[in-house]
């Protein structure tokens, strides 16, 4: 965070909530800092078009925790992300924030602060004006004063680093900035949950670099139970305490970032959290054989008979001897951190890229080492 | 909005008429050819019609060119034409307004349905829709005997020509708005309720903002048509004068009679307001094309 942020007033948004009478004059919110969250059960299906379905999701998230939900396209993440939101309703499972069950509980009154993938910003009000919406909205008698909408505002564009741009309208704005505003808008109401669509799907690569910084230090500031959606592995493994992986609108893993790297639970997670190369073997007494020859023993709990070897590229080196696997180069470049061969492994479908130190052609013949490698039931 | 945040590669082909001019750039004798024929039959057809108008209007001074207003049957059927459309207007924009909000925000069935309903009545010959009323609410028509019971006039009465100036009219707005609201779609609305707005906080102050100038678009045209409308206001008025004779009606009658000066004096005012619906159309195009065709900067 920089040095004209004042962190008093941006713990004060959240520590300082109950203490505060005008927070305690809407009685239906929910307005603890750092709500738990659970779905339990989840299912969500459409008519044959729209998002992705969910075939029963159940999920916990700890009390200001920050959690990915992590997967390609059309893996129901942000089915998911909407559900919890009560903008989808599900056909089937419930939705708790603490111990309350919000299944039922309309949009409105759920208490949820919603990034939205283009930031949905109102194009036709000022930054101030998107900011304050939510709280001109509160019915009349929990309605802030005029006076507390412009404290309260002032000290969200304090947070979000934008104090000059209030009377800027969002056409005016960098995409970068309207992230922030639609995030100080999100934040506005107070919500116990904090829920964000892609949101840095949008912007490009240097300016969503920084913004994954500051979102971060957000996060740490305001202690909000977050809950955000990407397609990037990178920026989950970066920004979350920990990451819920769907594919096909299931959980295939939850856990830290190092767990779902080190510890990968399927083939499907292993390929997605990181460059993957893949080969077809075999498990047999305890060590496995691709194409016949042994490579490297297998890991308790591998399974026997045929399997696929997942390999990192950071596991592989050119190498002699037994137990290497043999491929051909098929490119050969300098890139700025050093020299890298795309080498196709016998018998992969892919090519994977492989540090080298050496000048190869293409078409050489080489065999790698394998430092490491993991085994999922053929499939 | 995504123009200006994902960097994109935009061919030339992208824009029609971007980068693409050179290639289809015609020799300069085609070129000018065309702009004639084009300005010669504007011209021809639309520009002299028009300024014969005003000069029949003021072929006998300004003075019996101002008479024409004072006459006490034109003043009527101005008042006529200004109810009906202060009338019909306003219907058609909430009919407009339900109908995009219901075609663009919601998925439902019977959906295509409405839309080729709401484009019913530009492809009704307007005759035919005057006629209609007439077979509905008419003398000898389905409800004539009940109304004629109750005492209540609609055919060759003022709310004839209000229906029937509706239903010409009712596309307008609709038209407007329908694409541009699909163009927007639901996340402002949705953003709004996570924020606690209610439904009718949502549509005021998100919704009717974000159309307002496709919505204003739609009225000055729903108006133009309104108090211009003949053919199917002509079959329902009965055109007794001074009661149900609106400004077009007028014209024609006073036309007939011979009366060039005033028919020609009441005719310039609908030109006036040709002219001024024009102008107006052509302000938004130019000062809110953005916001016109949805791609306003989010």
């Amino acid at each position: 965070m920089t040095a004209g942020f004042a962190p008093t007033d941006a713990l004060s948004l959240r520590r300082d909530a109950g203490a505060r009478p005008i927070e305690a004059a809407a009685p239906e919110r929910l307005r603890h800092a750092g709500t738990s969250v659970r779905v339990d059960g989840i299912v969500k299906s459409y008519g044959g078009h729209g998002p992705a379905a969910l075939e029963g999701v159940s999920l916990a998230i700890e009390p200001g925790e920050l959690l990915a939900l992590l997967g390609p396209s059309g893996s129901g993440k942000t089915t998911l992300l909407r559900v919890i939101a009560g903008l989808e309703i599900p056909d089937g499972g419930r939705v708790f924030f603490g111990s309350q069950d919000t299944t039922d509980i309309p949009v409105q009154r759920r208490g949820v602060g919603f990034v939205f993938q283009h930031y949905a910003l109102f194009r036709h009000l000022t930054v101030f004006e998107n900011i304050a919406y939510g709280l001109r909205s509160r019915p009349r008698a929990h309605r802030p004063k005029e006076d507390e909408i412009r404290r309260r505002v002032e000290r969200l564009l304090e947070l979000v680093q934008l104090p000059d741009l209030a009377k800027r309208y969002p056409g005016q704005l960098s995409g970068g900035q309207r992230q922030r505003v639609a995030l100080a808008r999100a934040l506005a109401v107070e919500p116990s949950v904090l829920l964000l669509d892609e949101p840095f799907g949008a912007l490009d690569a240097q300016v969503r670099k920084d913004l994954r910084r500051w979102l971060r230090e957000i996060h740490r500031e305001t202690g909000q139970t977050t809950i955000f959606v990407t397609h990037d592995q990178d920026e989950a493994l970066e920004l979350a305490d920990r990451i819920a992986i769907l594919n096909k609108g299931r959980i295939e893993q939850v856990g830290a970032p190092h767990e779902v790297q080190d510890h990968p639970a399927s083939r499907f997670v292993m390929s997605f959290v990181g460059e993957t190369a893949r080969l077809p073997a075999e498990v047999v007494d305890g060590q496995v054989r691709v194409a016949g020859r042994t490579v490297i023993a297998a890991e308790a709990g591998w399974p026997q008979g045929p399997v696929d070897l997942c390999l990192r590229p950071w596991d592989l080196t050119i190498g002699q001897g037994p137990g290497t696997l043999p491929g051909t180069v098929r490119e050969w470049r300098r890139t700025g951190r050093g020299t890298v061969a795309e080498i196709l492994l016998d018998g992969a479908e892919a090519p994977v890229e492989v540090k080298v130190t050496e000048v190869y052609e293409p078409g050489d013949r080489v065999s790698l080492a394998v430092g490491a490698a993991r085994a999922f039931p053929r499939g | 909005m995504s123009e200006t945040t994902v960097p994109s590669v935009r061919g030339p082909a992208a824009r029609g008429s971007g980068g693409a001019h050179a290639a289809l750039t015609e020799p300069r004798p085609v070129r000018i050819a065309l702009t004639f024929a084009a300005v010669a039959f504007l011209t021809l057809f639309l520009l002299l019609p028009f300024a014969v108008v005003f000069v029949e209007a003021l072929s006998k001074g300004l003075g019996s060119y101002l008479d024409t207003f004072a006459e006490p049957d034109a003043q009527a059927a101005i008042r006529l034409t200004l109810l009906v459309a202060v009338i019909a207007v306003p219907l058609n924009v909430v009919f407009g307004l339900c109908a995009s909000w219901a075609i663009a925000k919601f998925d439902f069935r019977g959906r295509n349905l409405l839309i080729t309903l709401i484009d019913l009545p530009f492809s009704v010959s307007p005759v035919v829709a005057g006629l209609i009323y007439v077979l509905i609410f008419g003398a000898q028509g389905l409800f004539g005997p009940f109304l004629q019971r109750h005492g209540i006039e609609i055919i060759f009465a003022v709310p004839g020509i209000v229906l029937a100036t509706m239903f010409v009219t009712f596309p307008f707005v609709a038209r407007e708005l329908i694409p541009l609201m699909q163009d927007q779609g639901t996340t402002d609305e949705e953003a709004a309720l996570t924020l606690g707005a209610s439904p009718w906080r949502v549509f005021r102050t998100v919704t009717l903002p974000n159309v307002r100038w496709a919505l204003l678009y739609g009225v000055l045209l729903c108006n133009a048509r309104a108090m211009g409308e003949f053919g199917a206001v002509s079959v329902v008025s009965g055109r007794i004068r001074g009661l149900t004779n609106t400004m077009p009606l007028h014209v024609e009658i006073l036309y007939n009679e011979y009366n060039y000066v005033a028919a020609f004096g009441i005719a310039s005012l609908l030109a006036l307001l040709a002219l001024v619906t024009l102008a107006g159309k052509t302000f938004l195009e130019w000062r809110h094309a953005d916001a016109l065709a949805g791609r306003g900067a989010h």
